[in-house]
């Protein structure tokens, strides 16, 4: 809990900043649009603080399984036909991207 | 002869030899070629594969074969993964992606000998209540055109309205199956979370994705859950609780059952779905059921608990959009994924993940404890599914809580991952259908199943069909 950014009743969202950790790109009028309704939409579920949640555990699913685990055997799969027909780029049955490494 | 077939009659019709289907088929294709400029449910219409199956379909039934769909046109949303048909889930991102494989319940739904006529419009990847937010344009209601189906599966339950088809596969995360089958009076049945599986089909709340019927009739929805309950070994979250025979129970008396209603529920609706739905609880005192006033959490907590938890699930999911190896880019998509997209990053981001997300999963563990305590002293809850009957066109736009307030009934129990059914129980003074939800325990779809059919034995609203 150290780094909780105190209370966001009047909460402001660095859209921009957002926009970059989610690899969405926006333009200038979506941006103004976005902080407006995200801000309205932040507003409303701020209602969650009024809950008493003390010593209540958090739910991430609700089947009550755990340690699914299945044989590792291996099993006809896509063949790379397949596995490549809707890559927009291939090249030697590979899937082409741009470089995301730069060189030195 | 052919229209407004329920699935148990065109079974019966084609068992019989009084129809084939390939004349089912064609029929519906005609239907759909002549509704779609007025209803826009469908995104792709399989025209020749669905004639190829159909003849198969025929081959078979001269055989004898008792495959328990062989035959049967339906639609199926097209968040679901086809071998070979375009999947879009209504976005552009996916315009152009041609599934390699099939969905698990698509391929049950072919093991069933089930013809697949179309894929149905939906809101964009599931996000909303109106089906307004696709990127190829929103369905129009069959009851009347001016107003939205509802949605996320509005297309799937525009078509079975229409009679388009004989029933269809929708998807609920929170309301997506019930929310547009109340819209549209039909029949909506969204099962307990991990009894069908997600396998294929276009990810959108992983915790809360429950793929289930769309349907003419409750007899329908119960045979269509037969064929796709059960463990899938590509879906971890699905159940190995035995698969029952969910028809088996339909009309069991329901004298003695016990049904709780709750004033927060009926409060937030207008008031002519109020009166529809208290005059259905009637019809199940008649029948010996007896309501009792029960204390649920009050629902607008569960909508703030959803729209953290979908939009958290959503930005991970979405983030596999690369256009690399199938789709096109990030840039294509639509508004209401980008701004659902970003609301979830923020929510996990360094220093809200507490506040927000944690916070949101330990409120989800009070509601699904506020649910067990309710289903300690009755059998089922029933209420209004959505709190108005369907909208005007247009109306979700520049809201970006229209879908959290259109299912603010439904949310608590996907929360919680209970399954729930919607079955028409009137009609407004617009003649617009009213819907009604009947939720249980985890598991308890036999017993809701059976509620909801002694209801529409005993009543006529599934018979009123739209003029088209």
């Amino acid at each position: 809990m150290s780094n909780v950014k105190g209370k966001t009743s009047s909460a402001s969202i660095d859209v921009d900043h957002v926009a970059i950790l989610a690899n969405i790109p926006i333009s200038e009028s979506e941006k103004k649009t976005f902080e407006g309704q995200l801000e309205e939409t932040i507003k409303y579920i701020e209602k969650l603080q009024e809950i008493d949640t003390k010593n209540v555990k958090p739910t991430s699913q609700v089947t009550n399984l755990e340690n699914i685990t299945r044989e590792d055997i291996a099993a006809p799969s896509f063949s790379q036909e397949e596995a490549l027909q809707n890559a927009k780029s291939t090249y030697n049955g590979f899937v082409v991207t741009e470089a995301i490494l730069e060189e030195q | 002869m052919l229209n407004n077939l329920s699935l148990q009659q065109a079974k019966q019709l084609l068992r019989q030899k009084k129809a084939t289907s390939l004349e089912l088929t064609r029929f519906y294709l005609e239907r759909i070629k002549k509704l779609e400029p007025k209803i826009s449910a469908f995104i792709t219409v399989c025209e020749k594969e669905a004639q190829d199956q159909a003849k198969k379909a025929d081959e078979l039934l001269s055989q004898g074969d008792k495959k328990p769909l062989l035959g049967i046109p339906i639609s199926v949303k097209d968040n679901f993964n086809t071998i070979g048909i375009q999947t879009t889930a209504s976005s552009k991102v996916l315009e152009s992606y041609i599934p390699p494989y099939d969905a698990t319940v698509v391929a049950s739904l072919k093991r069933a000998g089930a013809v697949i006529v179309g894929k149905t419009n939906m809101d964009a990847w599931a996000h909303g209540s109106s089906t307004e937010t696709s990127d190829f344009g929103p369905t129009k209601n069959p009851w009347n055109i001016k107003t939205l189906p509802g949605g996320s599966s509005g297309g799937s339950a525009a078509s079975v309205a229409a009679d388009e088809v004989v029933a269809s596969i929708g998807s609920e995360t929170a309301g997506s199956i019930r929310q547009p089958a109340a819209w549209c009076g039909v029949v909506g049945l969204k099962p307990t979370y991990g009894r069908v599986s997600r396998y294929g089909v276009v990810a959108m709340g992983s915790s809360l994705d429950s793929p289930g019927p769309i349907t003419k009739t409750v007899e329908d929805s119960a045979m269509i859950l037969n064929i796709l309950a059960g463990k899938d070994k590509f879906d971890a979250t699905t159940s190995p609780n035995i698969v029952e025979d969910y028809s088996k129970n339909l009309n069991k008396n329901i004298s003695g059952l016990k049904i709780g209603i709750s004033s927060k529920y009926f409060k937030k609706c207008e008031s002519e779905v109020e009166k529809k739905v208290e005059q259905a609880l009637k019809v199940f005192e008649e029948l010996g059921a007896k309501i009792q006033e029960i204390k649920l959490f009050d629902p607008q907590y569960a909508i703030a608990v959803y729209t953290i938890i979908q939009r958290a699930e959503v930005s991970s999911n979405l983030a596999r959009y690369d256009g690399i190896r199938y789709g096109n880019g990030r840039s294509k998509f639509g508004e209401e994924a980008k701004r659902r997209i970003m609301l979830g990053t923020y929510a996990l981001s360094a220093g809200y993940y507490d506040q927000y997300y944690n916070k949101a999963q330990k409120v989800r563990t009070l509601i699904i404890e506020d649910f067990k305590k309710a289903f300690k002293q009755v059998d089922v809850i029933v209420g209004p599914t959505s709190p108005s009957t369907a909208l005007p066109l247009g109306a979700s736009k520049g809201h970006p809580m229209f879908g959290e307030m259109a299912d603010i009934l439904v949310e608590p129990s996907s929360i919680a991952g209970l399954p729930g059914i919607n079955v028409p129980c009137g009609f407004s003074r617009e003649d617009l259908p009213v819907g009604m939800q009947i939720i249980g325990p985890q598991f308890s779809e036999s017993i809701i199943l059976n509620v909801a059919n002694q209801f529409e034995k005993n009543t006529d609203f599934h018979k009123v069909k739209p003029k088209l």
